[in-house]
């Protein structure tokens, strides 16, 4: 047979010289990132297109690997808090805690109760703050910009009351074991409070500008369709998961600290727009979420003042050395399961720091559901799963 | 050899004079050359260059000042200032911005086809700009009046197809082939539903050029009634407003503004087919795209809004009260046509983009047919108007 390209000269039967020029047409391998504007960090996704069509995707991580479990088992338990904002930077309270209760757990330590509050009110909050960087860059990844603004004006309310609260904007180290490091400033019960109502009619505002958009729904509506099955398969967790209408919020399936003391519903996906798992469910678990975290943190705003006396948030540690034992808790990060294992031999550190991070699990689906996906959903796929790279590579 | 240049004057304006002014003549410059140079071509030409000069410095001073509207209007609609720091309000910004795009280095990528990726951006620039000859700005401000206006205008945006796809080729890079690939698929596509609208004001008006089409508007209830999107036809079907709509939405489309922006659909290919042009060859696509912004914008108010005339204003007012006339009628142009561009930017700033499959579907499934119905609900009234009469 001939080659691609190949110009073939024959005679036909009527004596007629023939040519035939072999055309093939060929897919196309794409680069997609590691510098590109919306795999939301150092992704790179390697994709063969047919046209607009991928055939297949392969998704590359490693480009902000920073060693964070190693590190882990290199320093002090007390010192790896500052790690801890940097792997998920967009939920650095959510990851303080999770990793406070690990080693709480492996010391048996026991946190003041106005800590504990205060430590669900901040991840609450976060959480808010997350998903609203979630809503905003989503918009932006299918073309719409002003949601991101929109979306950055609450938040940076929230950075401020986090800011008034530890001193920091992005990487807080507020949460560590044993409890926080201080006790709310005076008036940030009330700002708090304050924010929740402003937050519940801004987001109506979100609502109408984006999740009821007939372009935003056509474009995310139908497309990359997770089943529930396939979404256990791969691990799924947090609002990806629910998406699928599998009911699974660590919040409520195991409570930790006083979940199980507040009201809370657990949003999931109902196929409102289109089929169960959809790009629009995935999105609009996490505006409902959004919701519930702000009628959390009104209830614990009540709770932490009614029940507990300000200035009691810290317990001593005696020694960092704790007896040879091993510990893991996940708790409900914004993107989902984020758990910390913690085997300790004795000494001041831990012999073995392991985290599973819900970004990296959530992502390993895309070689599963991009094929067959044009190459516009490619983003509003990789967008509705919400990553951080950070935490992916860690 | 030096034959071609022993050809006088007068042999060249016979020659041209049978030939040329059916086609192409002299307009708002006409006359100011022909005592200098004696009538006839060279005159014609001259008036018609130093109008295509004056005009291209119109044109090129639209883009500098819609890139800071732009600006300031999506900061009012994000809750944020915009700039502000260069000169009042600042005004100046797009001068900085020109200034920074003339510094800056001129890449071209080592295995770009060179030739190509240099002749792109004037293709696409000379096709905006040449056509902003053919759109009456008052009933006599025009460099060039064409009886067949319409079909220049419209052959001259075409020419901005073919430089994307040269940009996107010669690149030689993925994303910009793809962008080149939408834009040729879309351009192409809408063109149909655009000139269905357009065949549709020409059959109604009887004109091929702009200026008549838009005398045929003068008139009617309180000076409007005759204004194209205020016609409508057997049953009171308002064929005339429902096609500006598709034409509008055709030429958000051909013009790749939000939410068809999908060539340059930066969350998705980068930047599309200028992803490796920097500095001036840049900014060249970018002047196409803002000047374009505003000659459709044109076009539409000279199709579809009576062009210069007003409600509640005779059109006489305009004719018969000279240059102050023109002017006035220069002015209500302009606003209206910025009006259309405001839209433009406010629908950027509001919608998210559309899919590729979408942006095909849209047009042929929908802008089609309905630009069909209208064009038959028009033919069906001027019919029937012919009849009666």
């Amino acid at each position: 047979m001939s080659q691609p390209g190949e110009l073939t000269e024959s005679i036909t039967e009527d004596g007629e010289r023939e040519f035939v020029l072999d055309v093939r047409t060929q897919d196309m391998q794409i680069n997609m990132g590691p510098q590109h504007p919306s795999t939301h960090g150092v992704l790179r996704v390697v994709i063969t297109a047919d046209g607009e069509i991928i055939t297949s995707a392969i998704p590359y991580m490693g480009y902000i690997h920073r060693c964070a479990e190693k590190i882990g088992e290199s320093v002090d338990y007390d010192m790896f808090v500052p790690y801890t904002d940097r792997y998920d930077y967009l939920a650095a309270m959510n990851n303080n805690v999770g990793y406070a209760l690990t080693v709480e757990k492996i010391m048996g330590l026991e946190v003041p109760p106005r800590a504990t509050w205060l430590r669900m009110i901040v991840s609450e909050l976060n959480r808010v703050g997350s998903h609203l960087v979630a809503f905003g860059s989503y918009g932006m990844d299918l073309g719409a910009f002003t949601p991101f603004l929109y979306g950055f004006r609450e938040r940076e309310w929230m950075m401020s009351l986090f800011e008034k609260i530890c001193g920091a904007r992005l990487t807080y180290s507020y949460v560590f074991p044993g409890g926080v490091t201080n006790d709310a400033p005076e008036g940030w019960f009330d700002e708090v409070l304050q924010f929740c109502d402003v937050f519940d009619k801004k987001w109506r505002e979100y609502d109408a500008l984006l999740t009821r958009n007939k372009i935003f729904i056509e474009r995310t509506k139908n497309v990359g369709i997770v089943s529930s099955d396939l979404a256990l398969q791969f691990g799924w967790t947090g609002p990806c998961l629910r998406a699928s209408a599998v009911r699974y919020d660590l919040r409520e399936a195991q409570p930790y600290m006083f979940y199980d003391q507040v009201n809370f519903n657990v949003p999931i996906g109902r196929g409102e727009m289109g089929s169960i798992g959809d790009c629009w469910d995935r999105y609009q678990v996490r505006m409902l979420e959004m919701l519930q975290s702000t009628r959390i943190v009104r209830q614990c705003v009540e709770r932490c003042l009614a029940d507990t006396s300000p200035g009691e948030v810290r317990t001593t540690l005696k020694s960092l050395k704790t007896a040879p034992s091993e510990a893991y808790v996940g708790i409900e990060n914004p993107r989902g399961e984020l758990g910390h294992y913690i085997m300790s031999d004795g000494s001041d550190t831990a012999y073995r720091c392991k985290i599973r991070g819900p970004s990296f699990c959530n992502l390993s689906i895309l070689t599963e559901i991009l094929p067959g996906c044009m190459l516009a959903d490619v983003v509003a796929i990789i967008g509705s799963i919400d990553i951080v790279l950070g935490e992916v590579d860690r | 050899m030096s034959m071609a240049f022993l050809v006088t004057s007068e042999t060249l304006s016979n020659l041209v004079q049978e030939t040329v002014p059916p086609y192409v003549s002299h307009g708002i410059f006409h006359g100011i050359f022909d005592e200098l140079l004696g009538g006839g071509l060279l005159g014609t030409l001259a008036s018609i260059a130093l109008g295509t000069m004056v005009i291209a410095g119109f044109a090129s001073g639209l883009p500098a000042f819609w890139t800071w509207a732009e600006r300031r209007i999506a900061g009012r609609i994000q809750q944020r200032p915009g700039p502000n720091r260069v000169g009042p309000f600042g005004l100046l910004q797009a001068i900085a911005d020109g200034v920074k795009l003339l510094f800056k280095e001129d890449i071209i990528p080592a295995n770009a086809s060179r030739l190509l990726f240099m002749l792109a951006p004037g293709i696409v620039l000379a096709g905006t700009f040449g056509t902003f000859a053919m759109l009456p700005l008052s009933p006599n401000g025009i460099v060039v009046t064409a009886p067949l206006g319409i079909y220049i205008i419209v052959s001259l945006m075409a020419l901005e197809v073919i430089g994307v796809i040269m940009a996107g080729w010669a690149s030689n890079n993925k994303w910009s082939i793809l962008g080149a690939m939408r834009e040729a698929a879309q351009m192409v596509s809408y063109e149909v539903p655009m000139g269905l609208c357009i065949l549709l004001v020409v059959l109604a008006t009887g004109h091929l050029d702009l200026q008549g089409v838009v005398q045929e508007q003068e008139g009617g209830f309180l000076h409007v009634g005759n204004w194209m999107i205020f016609r409508s036809g057997p049953m009171l079907f308002p064929w005339g407003l429902v096609a500006f709509v598709v034409f509008y939405i055709s030429l958000l489309a051909n013009t790749k503004r939000a939410p068809f922006d999908l060539p340059e659909a930066e969350s998705e290919l980068v930047s599309g087919y200028h992803t490796e042009y920097s500095g001036m060859r840049f900014s060249f696509f970018f002047l196409a795209e803002y000047a374009a912004m505003f000659l459709v914008s044109g076009l539409a108010v000279c199709m579809f809004l009576g062009g210069w005339n007003l409600p509640f204003v005779p059109a006489t007012f305009f004719r018969e009260n000279g240059m102050i006339g023109e002017l006035l009628a220069c002015a209500v142009m302009i606003l209206k046509s910025f009006f259309l561009v405001f839209v433009m930017v406010w629908l950027r700033w509001t919608l998210p983009r559309i899919r590729v499959d979408q942006v095909m579907g849209l047009c042929y499934k929908y802008l089609t047919p309905i630009a069909f119905v209208c064009l038959v609900a028009a033919i069906l009234t001027e019919g029937l108007a012919e009849g009666s009469s």
